[in-house]
Formats: C-alpha cells, sequence, structure tokens
C-alpha cells in the first residue's frame, strides 16, 4: 500500500516540443492518500492513459517526479513499483488454467506451493471463480476474463497500488454494473490504494472517493462527486459532469455585481478582480426556476423523458436548458426564469471566480 | 442479404475459365489417363488397369525415394521453423531498420530457384567456391559432388538459405499483431523472458505457423529445380528426392505409365497430408 | 406520402428474423425502432431501404408497390453506426459524392453541400479529410452526405452508438432540427429509450423480430399494452414483482409490503411494472409505500443515483435525483411512488395504469 505523490509531471511523446499542444501532461501535481480509490475523468485524448502509464512505470515522463510513500520510484520500472495493472480488454494468458494464470505472478517471485494454493484459492473465492479455477482460461466470457486480470493483481500482498484502464470497455452494458458493484465491494475489502482510468462519468462518481477531471493534459478538478457537481472549478468540468450538463453562458461583471440579459444576478461570490478576456454565468439545469419574474426566455422545445422534463429554452445570450419535475406545468411560449442563488457561479477566463 | 443478381459478370471469368481448363485440368486428366495405361512410344497406347499402381507401391526404387523425402522435409521443417521464428523475435519492431530488414529477408525469396540451384553449385565447389574451400582449408573432407554427406548437407543448406526468410517474414508479421498491453501485463507479473515467449508469442502465433508449416511443407515436399541443379540427384541416388525420380523416370526412361502412376501417388500424399493439416488449422478455430 | 409494409416477414433457412409486420410511417415524422441488439431493427431497416428483400409480404411507398425495387432506384439514404465515409474524399466531396452521381450541376453542388454543412456545423472542415476529424464531426459527414440528398426516406442505424457520451447528447439534441422542414420520413434505430424520449415522434418497440407496439412515444412510453412492450421501454430496467389484490389491499407476494390503492381492478393476482425513477430515497407523490431495502451498490451518474437494492427474493434498482452515497451492504429505506405503477393481468397485458 502506497501514498503517492506526483510533483509538476509533464509528458510529451515528441522529442522537440515548440507549443502546448505537444505536450499530452503538463505540469500535473497530485497527492494520493494511501487506501483510497480515485478516478482520472476525461474525455478521450486528455492524458488520462498516459498519466496512468507513468504512474505504473510503463511509460518514462519527460519532467518531474513520482514518489510512492515518499520514495523517489520515477526511475523504477514497473515490477520494481509494484503495482498492478487491468487493461482494456482481458490480457490473460490463453494456453493457462485459471489457476495458472492467477498463479503466475506467485511463482514468478518464488514462492512455495502451498502459499500460492492458498493465495490463489482465496482470491478465487473473492472474484467468485472458485467453480472454474481448472478451466482454460480461454474459454470465460469477457467479463470472467477481466476477473482473471484483476486476479493477478490481486492475489500479490505487496502490490502498492491497483491501476484499471478503462477495465469496463469490452462488458456487455446490462453487466457492466455488476463488475462496477463487484469492483467497489472489493476495494472496501481490501483496502488498497485503487487508481480507475474512464472518459464515462458514471464509472468515475461510482467508484471514486475523489476524481481527478482532466482536459487536454492537465489538472482542472479534484473533488469528491458531490463538490464536482455542486461547486465545478472550470467550465469544463461543469459541461462534462452531469447530464445534460451546467448550462455556461456570456454575462458582464459591472461593480462587483453578475449582470446578465440586462438584470442583476443574486450570487454568493464576491467578485474583486475585473481584467478578464471572457466572464461566464454558470448554472445546472437542476437549479433552475420558472417564476412571475426574472430572466425571459422563449421556450423552444420540451422533451418528456418519463422521469422528468428537459426544456429547451432561448435568451439573447444563448440558450438555457431546464430540469423540470415531470408534474410542473411548462408555459407554451415564453416565460421568466431564476436561478438558485447557492449554485450559481461566475467563471472568468473558464475558471471560477470565488 | 440477397444482392442483385448480375449476370454479366460470367463474361469475365470465361477467359480465366479458358485458361485454367487448358493448363491445369486437361493436363491432369491426361496424367491419369496415362496411369492406366502402357506406352511403346508412337503413341500407341495399351490398356493396363491398375498395373502400374501396384508395381510402383511396391517398388523399392520408390520407397527409396520417398523415404529421401520424407528424411529430407523433416530435417527442413526441424531447421527452418526454430530458426525463422528466431530471428523474427530479433527483428526490430519500429524505426529505419524495419524495413532495412523486411528487404533483406524477402531477397532470397525473389531469386529465381535454378539460379538459386546454379549460386550454390557454384559456391559450394570444392577448389574454387568460396563455401567448399573454406571447409576444405579449416580440414574438413569436403566435395558434394562425391560425397553423400556432403550433398545433403549443401542441399540443405541452400534450402534454408533459400526458404527460412518466408517463415521469418510470417512469424513477424504473427509477432507484430501482439498487442502491447500483453507484453506490460507480463512485465507487471514478472515474467522472464522465455516465459513470455512461451504463454503469449508462441500462443498468439499459432495461425501464422500453422500457415508456414503448411507451405513450407508443400514446397519442400515437391522440391524439383534447385537441387537438379545443385546435385542432378547424385552422387549415386544419394539426393534423388521424389520429384526428382519421378521426372527421370517419365524423360529419362519414358516411362509415361509408371511415371503417371507416381505422379498421382504423390499427388494424393500432398492432398493426404494437407487435409490432416487444414482440419487442425479448422479445428482450432472451432473451438475458440 | 407513406412508407406501408404490409405482411413483411424475412426467414433465413428456418430461422424467422422477422415476424408478420405491418407497419405505417406517415410523411414529416421521425419513427424511432427501440430494441435490444439482436431485435431485428437493422434487418427492418434493410427491407424497407430496399437491401434487402422480405420472404413475403410487401412494400408499399406512396401508394407505389416497391418491394422488388433496387436500392438505387428509390429515394433513400442510410446513416451507420460506424461512421461510414470514403476515407480519400475531403469532407466536402464525401458530402457532394450523391449528388454528383445523379448529375447535378457543380454550382447547385455547392450551393447544397454549404447548407447542409452549415446546418451540421462543418463548414470549416470541408477541406479535411475523414481521419483528420473527430468521432463527433465523421458522423456529422455521413449525416450530412445522408441529408443533401433530400431523399423521401431516410435511416439512421444506431448512429451515436460509437460517440463519447457528451456527443450523443449533443448530436441527438440536434437531430430533431435537422429534420424539420424536410418532407421526408425518418426512421432512426437504437436501443436506448433515452433517445426515443428526448427526440420524441412516434415509436415501434421491437423484441425478437416481432413489432410490439407502434405509436406516439410517450403514448407507448405511458401506456405500454403489455408488459414486453413495458420492459423493452424501460432503462434502466423496469422492476417488476407479482401481487395479489383484496379489495383495497394490494400486497407483494414475496414479502410483507402492501399499500392502499383506489386503482378499480377485479381482486386477484397480477403483475406490476414500477420504473426506478419512481422508487426514491424520498417521498414523492401523494400515494407512497415505504420499502426496506439492502444497498448492492449505488451509481451515480452526476446529478442522478442508481440504487440497485435487495429486498427477500426482489432484485430492484432506484433511481434518485441528487447525489446519494450509500454504502454496500446498507440498510435503506425506500419510497414506491403508488400512483405510477403498471398493473398487467396474468397474460402479461395492461390492465390498467396509475
Amino acid at each position: 500500500m502506497a501514498k503517492i505523490t506526483l510533483k509538476d509531471l509533464s509528458h510529451s511523446y515528441l522529442t522537440k516540443q515548440s507549443n502546448d499542444a505537444d505536450w499530452a501532461l503538463r505540469g500535473v501535481n497530485i497527492d494520493w492518500k494511501d487506501g483510497g480509490a480515485y478516478a482520472l475523468l476525461g474525455p478521450s485524448g486528455c492524458g488520462k492513459t498516459t498519466l496512468l502509464n507513468i504512474i505504473s512505470g510503463l511509460l518514462k515522463p519527460t519532467e518531474g517526479e513520482i514518489l510512492f510513500d515518499d520514495k523517489n520510484v520515477t526511475a523504477l520500472n514497473p515490477v520494481e513499483r509494484d503495482i498492478a495493472q487491468i487493461f482494456q480488454f482481458p490480457v490473460i494468458y490463453d494456453t493457462m488454467t485459471v489457476y495458472d494464470n492467477l498463479a503466475f505472478p506467485l511463482k514468478n517471485r518464488g514462492l512455495s506451493k502451498t502459499e500460492i494454493d492458498s493465495k490463489v484459492k482465496e482470491i478465487g473465492e473473492m472474484l467468485e471463480l472458485t467453480s472454474t479455477l481448472n478451466n482454460k482460461a480461454a474459454g470465460l466470457t469477457a467479463d470472467g476474463k477481466q476477473k482473471i486480470s484483476l486476479g493477478r493483481g490481486l492475489v500479490r500482498s505487496d502490490v502498492n497500488v491497483i491501476m484499471f484502464d478503462e477495465p469496463l470497455t469490452v462488458i456487455d452494458p446490462h453487466l457492466k454494473w455488476v463488475l462496477r458493484s463487484k469492483l467497489k465491494e472489493l476495494h472496501q475489502k481490501i483496502n488498497r490504494t485503487m487508481i480507475y482510468v474512464t472518459h464515462d462519468q458514471i464509472e468515475a462518481l461510482t467508484f471514486a472517493d475523489e476524481v481527478v477531471v482532466m482536459h487536454e493534459g492537465q489538472i482542472v478538478q479534484t473533488g469528491t462527486p458531490v463538490e464536482l457537481f455542486e461547486k465545478p472549478k472550470h467550465t469544463f468540468v461543469g459541461h462534462f459532469i452531469g447530464s445534460p450538463g451546467m448550462n455556461i453562458l456570456p454575462c458582464e461583471i459591472e461593480n462587483g455585481q453578475i449582470n446578465f440579459e440586462g438584470k442583476i444576478i443574486p450570487n454568493n461570490t464576491s467578485i474583486k478582480k475585473t481584467n478578464f478576456s471572457k466572464t461566464q454565468l454558470g448554472i445546472r439545469p437542476e437549479f433552475i426556476k420558472f417564476s412571475n419574474d426574472g430572466i425571459k426566455v422563449k421556450i423552444k422545445r420540451v422533451s418528456d423523458t418519463g422521469r422528468h422534463k428537459v426544456i429547451d429554452t432561448e435568451c439573447s445570450s444563448g440558450s438555457i436548458k431546464i430540469l423540470a419535475n415531470s408534474s410542473t406545468e411548462i408555459p407554451s411560449d415564453s416565460a421568466h426564469i431564476t436561478f438558485e442563488q447557492k449554485y450559481t457561479y461566475v467563471y472568468g477566463d473558464d475558471w471560477i471566480i470565488e | 442479404m440477397n444482392k442483385t443478381y448480375n449476370q454479366k459478370a460470367w463474361f469475365f471469368v470465361i477467359p480465366v475459365f479458358v485458361l485454367v481448363a487448358f493448363n491445369a485440368v486437361v493436363p491432369l486428366m491426361t496424367v491419369v489417363n496415362y496411369s492406366f495405361q502402357e506406352t511403346f512410344g508412337s503413341n500407341v497406347f495399351a490398356w493396363e488397369g491398375t498395373r502400374w499402381f501396384k508395381e510402383i507401391l511396391h517398388s523399392e526404387r520408390f520407397h527409396a525415394s520417398l523415404g529421401r523425402q520424407f528424411i529430407f522435409t523433416f530435417i527442413i521443417l526441424l531447421i527452418q521453423l526454430p530458426l525463422g521464428i528466431a530471428i523474427a523475435l530479433t527483428m526490430p519492431k519500429k524505426g529505419w531498420g524495419v524495413p532495412v530488414c523486411l528487404i533483406l529477408m524477402s531477397m532470397p525469396l525473389l531469386i529465381p530457384w535454378n539460379v538459386v540451384g546454379a549460386m550454390w553449385n557454384i559456391f559450394a565447389l570444392p577448389e574454387i567456391g568460396f563455401l567448399g574451400n573454406t571447409l576444405n582449408s579449416l580440414g574438413f573432407d569436403y566435395n558434394f559432388t562425391q560425397q553423400s554427406g556432403d550433398a545433403w548437407f549443401t542441399t540443405i543448406l541452400m534450402d534454408v538459405w533459400h526458404w527460412t526468410s518466408l517463415v521469418v517474414l510470417l512469424s513477424y508479421a504473427g509477432l507484430n499483431s501482439i498487442q502491447p498491453a500483453y507484453y506490460q501485463a507480463a512485465e507487471i507479473d514478472g515474467a522472464s523472458r522465455w516465459d513470455i515467449f512461451r504463454y503469449i508469442e508462441l500462443p498468439k502465433m499459432k495461425k501464422v505457423l500453422t500457415l508456414a508449416i503448411l507451405l513450407r511443407f508443400m514446397d519442400s515436399f515437391m522440391i524439383y529445380t534447385e537441387p537438379f541443379v545443385l546435385t542432378g540427384g547424385g552422387p549415386g541416388n544419394a539426393t534423388n528426392f521424389l520429384s526428382l525420380d519421378l521426372v527421370k523416370m517419365a524423360l529419362g526412361q519414358f516411362d509415361l505409365g509408371p511415371a503417371a502412376a507416381m505422379s498421382l501417388i504423390y499427388f494424393l500424399i500432398v492432398l493426404l497430408i494437407c487435409w490432416i493439416f487444414y482440419n487442425l488449422m479448422m479445428k482450432d478455430e472451432g473451438r475458440t | 406520402m407513406s412508407l406501408e409494409l404490409k405482411n413483411v416477414e424475412k426467414k433465413i433457412g428456418i430461422e424467422t428474423h422477422i415476424y408478420s409486420t405491418n407497419l405505417k410511417l406517415e410523411k414529416n415524422t421521425i419513427n424511432i425502432l427501440l430494441g435490444s441488439t439482436l431485435a431485428g431493427k437493422t434487418t427492418l431497416m434493410q427491407i424497407m431501404a430496399g437491401l434487402d428483400k422480405p420472404t413475403s409480404g410487401e412494400i408499399w411507398f406512396d401508394g407505389e408497390n416497391v418491394t422488388g425495387k433496387e436500392v438505387q432506384k428509390r429515394n433513400c439514404s442510410m446513416v451507420y453506426q460506424q461512421f461510414i465515409n470514403y476515407p480519400n474524399f475531403t469532407v466536402f466531396e464525401n458530402i457532394a459524392s450523391p449528388l454528383k452521381i445523379t448529375g447535378v450541376k457543380p454550382d447547385e453542388i455547392k450551393e447544397r453541400v454549404g447548407k447542409v454543412a452549415e446546418l451540421l456545423k462543418l463548414s470549416a472542415m470541408l477541406n479535411k479529410k475523414p481521419d483528420e476529424l473527430s468521432g463527433g464531426q465523421q458522423q456529422r459527414t455521413a449525416l450530412a452526405r445522408a441529408l443533401v440528398k433530400d431523399s423521401d426516406l431516410i435511416l439512421l442505424d444506431e448512429p451515436l452508438a460509437n460517440l463519447d457520451f457528451k456527443l450523443r447528447e449533443e448530436l441527438r439534441e440536434e437531430l430533431p432540427k435537422l429534420f424539420e422542414d424536410r418532407d421526408c420520413i425518418v426512421v432512426y434505430a437504437t436501443t436506448e429509450p433515452l433517445d426515443a424520449l428526448m427526440i420524441g415522434g412516434n415509436t415501434a418497440t421491437l423484441l425478437e423480430g416481432r413489432v410490439i407496439q407502434y405509436g406516439e412515444t410517450l403514448n407507448v412510453y405511458n401506456k405500454p399494452e403489455n408488459l414486453i412492450s413495458a420492459k423493452v421501454f424501460s432503462d434502466p430496467p423496469m422492476n417488476i414483482a407479482e401481487i395479489s389484490k383484496n379489495g383495497e389491499m394490494f400486497k407483494l407476494k414475496d414479502n410483507n409490503v402492501q399499500w392502499k390503492s383506489n386503482v378499480k381492478i377485479k381482486d386477484g393476482n397480477y403483475k406490476i411494472g414500477i420504473r426506478p425513477h419512481n422508487i426514491t430515497t424520498y417521498k414523492e407523490g401523494n400515494n407512497s409505500v415505504e420499502i426496506n431495502g439492502k444497498v448492492l451498490i449505488s451509481e451515480l451518474s452526476g446529478s442522478e443515483s442508481l440504487i440497485h437494492f435487495t429486498n427477500g427474493k426482489l432484485n430492484w434498482v432506484s433511481l434518485s435525483n441528487g447525489i446519494q452515497q450509500k454504502n454496500i451492504g446498507e440498510n435503506t429505506k425506500l419510497f414506491m411512488n403508488v400512483d405510477e405503477f403498471l398493473y398487467f393481468d396474468t397474460n402479461n397485458r395492461l390492465v390498467i395504469n396509475g
């Protein structure tokens, strides 16, 4: 088990870098506690797999350091770092049985036969593989094979970190939640540091205690699922998390107040700096209500999803989405809306102004 | 899905049909015809039934050349497969080394087969050939035109030089299709280089290797041009492989009947072994 | 102008892929084919397009029997799940290709392509090749190519399935707007009920080669004719339980949960279907009944929480607003909204809802 610290990590796949776009990772700093469940969340190409491979040792970073328990492991390879990694598709040894697959890492580390046997049986039971231990690994279903991949990481008692690289990619959609709950259960049982990389917000928010949201090679926000939802620190987080995402619209700052659509919008921030190239208002669809007074909008479209209504509205600054109860009366043509003060935020150059 | 049926497509097929009929089907039928008859020259034939087949199958000469053939093919496969895989394992996967290696490996395959035989003939000459001269000056008593052991040695060496590249290229393609995650997982598991080869690379190359074995078996079993130019079947009968013997019989002695029968038996042996291999390949497909 | 399928059946060997189907699609409608992966959606669409011939039955378009007509002679276009574009053509050439084939003049091509490109936000990419574009942009190119033809019938086979979550949301929003003012029939196949609800139009639920129900989307959703249609049109999956009714008292067969309701059906045994969003961690609606559950996992999807729980033999899913993190194994109280129950008789037919 280990506490993980990443210091000023930057990485480029090119030998010479001329601008920001040449860097896959820029200035990443992370402090992770021992035994926590963490997720790296971001769209394709944001650098999360690069970061994962640097932590596991499969990739050496161009700049920066990695510390396990305050020990510098940047120069060590994966075996020396005592990590386990589960990949997007099941990686198993086809010619071996399930038992031999699970025993393999222990055999290579020189454990005795009895030690191996007890460990394999223990993990086999934890992962519900006991009945298939003597079958050829190649014959299992996709989720069974992923469990074997996971098992090979769990059998080793010296593992510092277990890393998951989008492990549910090949699993059937209706089986995904079964494996998700298994992973969460496992984490609670064995309490080892686990890092989970994904572009799916459900996977990240369900699994992790703390989520690191990445965008274009940088960490945009780190926080618990509740924090990320209720107070996104960057417009990207507001947009990426939540379905539909946060409404982000241009606004003006006048005398420390938000001016949107000609009205002063009450909010809980004290705005001191005003020299931004762009200022935007952020409010989630869940926190907008219809009222008799407020911003005037035109109702463009109402979709009923059974559990709520999604209302597309338009004002002069742009389109605003509203989420309302199925039973709410929706005006037919135009309406007035207000934003819940507590959750109204203003962003300067994409970062929250607090 | 039912595609619309286009009759005009048949017109494109007719020329090919005619060519294949002319070059393959008709001669094959002619051979079958000859195998049941005796000829006295000047196109006079007499029906012999299965006499030639019985004679060939009991003939010592046939057994000898068949035996030589099997031993030859066995040795070839034994050397070329591990050697080919080993070379493929050392070839780089990225960078400028890749095209260089691929070209080097392809070169022996592009040389016309009779030129290969002629090259090695000169190369191995005891007095003036580079190989022959070197071996003799090192103290070995080497003469492939007079000593059977040396003739075998040279023929095998020539075939290895000529055809190992095929195994190399096929294995290389197979190795390249293995995703990096397997190597990464093995690294994390602490696997040794041998383990990686045995548990990851070899199983994943299975299909490609089956193909390589099939191709090499067929080609070496039917080998003719190279040994013909190199040793002519000699010294004596030492390197008189099956097809060499066949041609000697047919063209040399003009025993068309026995020759035709022998070539049919030959054809059937190759067919049988290929069928076995094919089923082995397909059996594995079915299982996964 | 309408597309009509009369007793269309498709058999391959002894297997029936499509059972005798009667369907009438009107002009200017978006029709959604909703069903799981092997339900027969693609087969049905291929028959509609003319890429495949039915084993028996007829297809009538605009009052004309087109059953034997080749697809090249019918005026239709198709968009696939994999982004299908000509790899060697630029975006402009890709979109222009159907027009070029029919001999439209270059000036007109330029104008029409320009219009469609703007509609799909591709105007800046017209000179790029497909492999330089992102997944979303490639699919937009395929869509543009389908739209530029002004066909009478546009078929979309799970076009959003290969896109990232956020991109799907974006494109799904734009789709209804693209088809306004177009005087054509749109058929859209999907496995996601949310797609159907967000797009609107009409929906046909399919299962194993049969069209179970066809009608206005919200109608099919709120009043499923039978249990199968209800199950197909639910994501997350519908919770089902056996109940018995005696006077005003309803009771779940497998445990002690009971409630009062004025629903007018005869006494006896029934099945109820409860959609997950009608079971919440807070009280909703006027008539709610409590149920205890042992939590299997809580999945957080940004603004909502899916709690999988067990109660005796029942293995159910509940959907609540907000982020509700529950520990695995925790016992929690949940509330079911009785007014939203769907009642099915022993033949699985809908008796009454609410």
